[in-house]
């Protein structure tokens, strides 16, 4: 349970860090280390070379501009759980954060590395999908955007190349006063979701949806945006009816199955916490999220 | 590959320098190379949380951190919590009082989690304290002692303020 011989390096600029893991062999990236340092413990990963992001400048911060909200690749979970600015416009964000690990683990984990772990039940990436969010990345050539849709590619791979790095994560707003949910199952409080639900609703005057986002983590590889019940529950208004019937169609997706939970059960999950998850935010259930 | 490095770094008020190995965790290093053996480590792969230190205030497993990595910083570690030898931290008495330990073994984590969790929220409810403690696993499950343990010390520390 100790991390196998590496080389380290700790660069201070993101030009520093992309002509190091360019040159590189074999190197890591490590952010917080809250994933990749259990993985050195139990030698999941025998890297020649580990980059320590920790020191590199102008990797943090939250802020807003033009309807988009940026992170910061470095950012740390907690400054993103104590942000009133993320509290008032990304709710969202800040709903699923609060279910990510405990104190000390969002302490250190930041948000790029979580995007980049890519652990298909992690509540970043979860909230990443629902919020069409936008990846920014610095490569030798310069910075790339990519749409969070694209930034998937297979179990725990992003399209990001080899010697590309995070910098940063943009989220475009939603209306002012729209509503979310963020709802996961997990046998403990702070595990990983087994399958989790995260809900943005814009809702007019009239009390009909005009805007709907649901997305379902933990049951596939990436988590997937249930545009069926988006479209089916758009133009209407919220009811438990309404909700439940078109939540049945989350049955369908196809599910992982695994030591903690089999592809039934996930499906089950998924209409369930989907209607929750859609209930909460329309104000229809008060109940909060089940751990 | 056995590259070393040296780090300068201050904890519990003192200050130290030491070569070390570039692949070696913060906590193997409290504990082999400062002799500070109250760190305790449980799991080593961050989910027990008995390693928990304070990274300038902040908890942390010191399991998932290189020694490299403190380089410059400040870490409080379960030895730098009482105000002397011969006096406990409230938080301490509390614990020895409301039977907050049996083995010990996940104490350590315990208290510095704690320790961070009652600065920020002083004045506590026992789920927020339930919550706070997710992240330390008791094998005793002792968990009742600690929360009540936790609680009374809130209070301690509030009535020493007032």
């Amino acid at each position: 349970m100790k991390p196998p011989p590496f080389q380290y390096h700790d660069p201070k600029t993101v030009a520093e860090a992309v002509s190091l893991l360019g040159s590189l062999e074999n190197a890591k990236l490590l952010a917080g280390g809250q994933s990749l340092m259990p993985m050195l413990n139990m030698r999941f990963v025998l890297p020649d070379h580990v980059i320590d992001l920790n020191r590199v400048e102008g990797l943090s911060g939250i802020k807003e501009s033009g309807g988009v909200l940026e992170i910061g690749a470095m950012t740390r979970q907690r400054d993103i759980e104590f942000s009133d600015l993320v509290k008032a416009k990304c709710p969202l964000l800040h709903q699923a954060i609060m279910q990510i690990g405990h104190r000390q683990t969002r302490n250190r984990g930041t948000i790029g590395g979580s995007l980049c772990h890519l652990d298909p039940a992690a509540e970043l990436v979860s909230v990443a999908a629902a919020h069409d969010a936008t990846v920014v990345v610095a490569g030798p050539n310069g910075q790339r955007e990519i749409k969070f849709a694209d930034f998937p590619v297979a179990f725990m791979t992003s399209s990001i190349e080899l010697n590309e790095i995070v910098t940063a994560v943009r989220f475009p707003l939603w209306a002012a006063g729209h509503r979310s949910a963020f709802v996961e199952f997990s046998r403990r409080h702070g595990d990983f979701a087994i399958v989790s639900a995260a809900v943005l609703l814009e809702i007019d005057g009239g009390g009909k949806i005009t805007r709907a986002s649901v997305t379902i983590g933990g049951v596939a590889v990436a988590p997937v945006r249930m545009t069926e019940v988006e479209r089916a529950i758009t133009g209407q208004t919220p009811s438990a009816d309404l909700f439940r019937k078109a939540c049945e169609s989350c049955r369908a997706i196809e599910a992982l199955s695994d030591v903690h939970a089999s592809s039934d059960y996930r499906q089950h999950l998924a209409a369930v916490l989907s209607r929750r998850a859609l209930e909460r935010a329309a104000g229809l259930s008060a109940k909060t999220s089940v751990h | 590959m056995n590259e070393k490095r040296t780090v300068a770094v201050t904890v519990n008020g003192k200050k130290y320098s030491k070569e070390v190995p570039v692949r070696l965790t913060l906590a193997d290093f409290l504990r082999h190379e400062l002799g500070l053996t109250g760190t305790h480590l449980g799991c080593e792969h961050g989910v027990c949380g008995a390693c928990t230190i304070l990274l300038d205030g902040q908890s942390a497993r010191s399991c998932l951190m290189l020694a490299v990595q403190v380089e410059g910083r400040e870490i409080l570690t379960v030895e730098g919590i009482a105000p002397s030898v011969d006096k406990l931290h409230p938080l301490q008495e509390a614990f020895r009082d409301n039977h907050g330990l049996q083995c010990g073994f996940c104490t350590p984590g315990m208290l510095t989690t704690l320790i961070e969790f009652l600065r920020d929220n002083p004045d506590p409810t026992e789920q927020e304290v339930r919550i706070a403690i997710s992240g330390n696993l008791c094998r005793c499950t002792g968990y009742q002692g600690i929360v009540l343990a936790a609680l009374d010390a809130a209070k301690r520390m509030r009535d020493a303020r007032a």
